[in-house]
């Protein structure tokens, strides 16, 4: 019953949508999961960024940007997007990949321009533009690293994050890098991506292993909760740390030469910016720009760490 | 902790039934199964560092026992606590500009922080008592609010206090006086003040009678929303409290700060014996709560023994357990 009526709400949105926009300015929706994570806030503020600048060069258009807690909140946002805004495109960051398939397909069907950004849908072929980090790459880089720089029989311990498939893809291209190594990896565990679970985490690891020579902390949020037990126990000396995403405190320590912290691998966030400037030049040029653009990890090193150092970035 | 514990219930106990002693059981089990699984378990570094990361949910969880005891609940602590902390950070980065890393900029923030959640706790009290909202629906909104500010604070990201005013501070949680750190040290005497209170001045009996019954405790003129604000304002101080000892930890805070807390605290609670529907409370029961839950995920974490996606089953058992226990004699009560 409300299934079929937001069905024809969205119906009568997309319908009405397009004709009042042919006369007036193009609308742009936006939808991004709520700042809940570091790397979710710095999402948030490219964002904003990005659409305060889109406004500047393009005035004849409308950005609508939304941010949502959950995936059920986040259908409910499109739907009033199509609904009462009447969206030309949308760019949106499906919280969950499942749930949101359904009501983007049915508002890529209704004619709007559809750009996904990171997580990919269940379905293929939906979206116009499909911009991603490569999470298999974002793991295997650590592992690379690691298997260059570490000698057989050394032990890692890994932190995972929110189990979700960004998650298993990570772990999957870490695992897939070292194999062969001879790198011992002694324990997984759910650090969350949150500072507090990872620094009680790597206490407890620190109690439980005499020897750890590496930690994959795969989170710059978890590298920092992880640094700060590390250096409680006073082990510094003893293993090296590699986080990721490209946090600025991060880098800094890096460009410094920090012994303890010696590369970091990106994942950036502002691949938001890059979704949402390819979507505007997507309506307004008539160069093709449909296909997925899949943005790769980098490793940052000191010699490079400069050009990953974003001076106003919150994150 | 444990010690005085025992020795209290022994001292108490005209006879030790299974209501009493259902906790300690529990506490007893995952102690030894600890020992068997690792042998750092026992070791000083871990004792020290799950005595010392069960103080923040501790002293907020002493503070929710009188709350619930007098027949109330308060699902923002943890919402309250990132606010706070995020407030306590952005003063003392701006202090820090004009006074310098100094020790008044540290008791500045400390200062700002108790009386921020004293007034948190107000506002939370006052809706309930004076505008007569159910407790639920006010600490539900506020939760919201506070959690939203704190992001909104953050903009989003981290919120991190100076690098310097950091380690200034840093010993409030890493330092401490004969090997027994500040946070331990802190929810010891807390916890001990708590149970004081509760068991032996007229505000503790208050809050019990108003839980119990709170129709009955006004004809015995026993100043009914007063004791009840009361129990919101002691909350909302220790959760501040709680706060002057997490900030010096990672020197950060940010939306994810605090997630849970009040879950946590409120389980810590229940196991520890005191009724949900209120009219009475245990401290100490509160105290092995904590200890329990915080056992849980060090256990979890120093063990392959489960798969790290069912540590939330694992501790969801153990909860049901540590009050199962209780119950059976309950009924006989």
């Amino acid at each position: 019953m409300t299934k079929t009526l937001i069905a024809t709400t969205a119906l009568i949105g997309a319908l009405t949508g397009p004709l009042v926009s042919t006369a007036m300015a193009e609308t742009i929706g936006i939808s991004i999961p709520a700042a809940t994570h570091g790397w979710a806030g710095a999402l948030n503020y490219h964002a904003k960024r990005t659409v305060e600048m889109m406004k500047e060069t393009h005035p004849d258009m409308d950005f609508v940007l939304t941010t949502t807690p959950d995936s059920g909140r986040q259908v409910s946002d499109l739907e009033d997007m199509v609904a009462t805004r009447g969206i030309d495109a949308l760019v949106v960051l499906p919280f969950e990949s499942e749930p949101l398939t359904g009501p983007i397909k049915r508002i890529a069907e209704s004619g709007v321009w559809v750009t996904v950004v990171d997580r990919g849908l269940a379905q293929e072929g939906i979206e116009n533009l499909y911009v991603a980090g490569d999470n298999t790459s974002f793991g295997e880089t650590a592992g690379d690293y690691f298997a260059q720089n570490l000698a057989q029989g050394d032990k890692v311990v890994v932190m995972r994050g929110i189990p979700s498939t960004v998650d298993n893809e990570r772990v999957a291209g870490f695992e897939a890098a070292l194999e062969g190594s001879g790198i011992d990896v002694v324990a997984m565990d759910h650090g969350n991506w949150n500072r507090d679970t990872a620094f009680t985490l790597m206490q407890d690891y620190l109690s439980r292993f005499p020897q750890i020579d590496a930690v994959w902390a795969a989170d710059d949020d978890q590298a920092v909760g992880a640094l700060a037990a590390i250096s409680q126990a006073g082990r510094e000396d003893e293993m090296i740390v590699v986080g990721g995403a490209g946090m600025k405190e991060m880098v800094e320590r890096i460009s410094n030469n920090d012994k303890t912290v010696p590369v970091d691998v990106t994942y950036p966030p502002a691949m938001i910016s890059t979704a949402i400037e390819m979507t505007v030049l997507g309506l307004t040029s008539d160069a093709p720009l449909g296909g997925s653009f899949v943005i790769s990890s980098e490793l940052i090193t000191p010699d490079n760490a400069a050009d990953f150092y974003f001076e106003d970035s919150p994150y | 902790m444990t010690m005085a514990t025992a020795v209290k219930t022994q001292s108490q106990g005209r006879r030790l039934d299974l209501q009493v002693i259902g906790p300690i059981i529990a506490l007893i089990a995952l102690i030894l199964i600890g020992m068997a699984l690792n042998s750092n378990f026992l070791s000083y570094a871990n004792i020290t560092n799950v005595l010392a990361r069960s103080a923040f949910i501790g002293i907020i969880a002493v503070g929710m026992t009188f709350v619930i005891t007098a027949g109330g609940l308060d699902l923002s602590v943890g919402s309250m606590a990132a606010f706070v902390a995020g407030l306590m950070i952005l003063v003392m980065n701006v202090l820090t500009d004009t006074m310098g890393v100094t020790l008044p900029v540290i008791l500045l923030g400390i200062a700002l922080a108790l009386i921020a959640g004293v007034i948190a706790g107000l506002i939370n009290g006052l809706l309930i008592t004076k505008v007569g909202i159910e407790a639920f629906i006010v600490t539900l909104g506020t939760m919201g609010i506070y959690r939203s500010l704190i992001t909104w604070l953050a903009d989003g990201g981290t919120l991190s206090l100076g690098f310097e005013m950091r380690e200034l501070y840093r010993p409030v949680y890493y330092g401490g006086i004969m090997g027994i750190s500040w946070p331990i040290i802190a929810f010891v005497v807390i916890a001990i003040l708590g149970e004081v209170v509760m068991r032996h001045t007229a505000f503790g009996r208050h809050c019990a009678a108003i839980g119990s019954n709170e129709r009955v405790a006004r004809y015995s003129s026993i100043a009914v929303l007063k004791v009840r604000l009361a129990t919101y304002v002691l909350l909302g101080l220790l959760v501040g409290f709680a706060v002057v000892m997490y900030v010096p930890r990672l020197g950060s805070a940010s939306a994810s700060t605090g997630l849970l807390w009040e879950l946590e605290a409120i389980a810590a609670v229940i196991i520890g014996g005191t009724l949900l529907k209120g009219g009475f409370g245990r401290i100490w029961g509160t105290v092995v709560g904590v200890l329990i839950l915080s056992l849980i995920g060090n256990i979890l974490n120093l063990t392959d023994f489960v798969s790290p996606y069912l540590n939330g089953a694992i501790q969801g058992v153990v909860i049901v357990l540590a009050v199962v226990l209780q119950r059976k004699s309950a009924a006989d009560r």
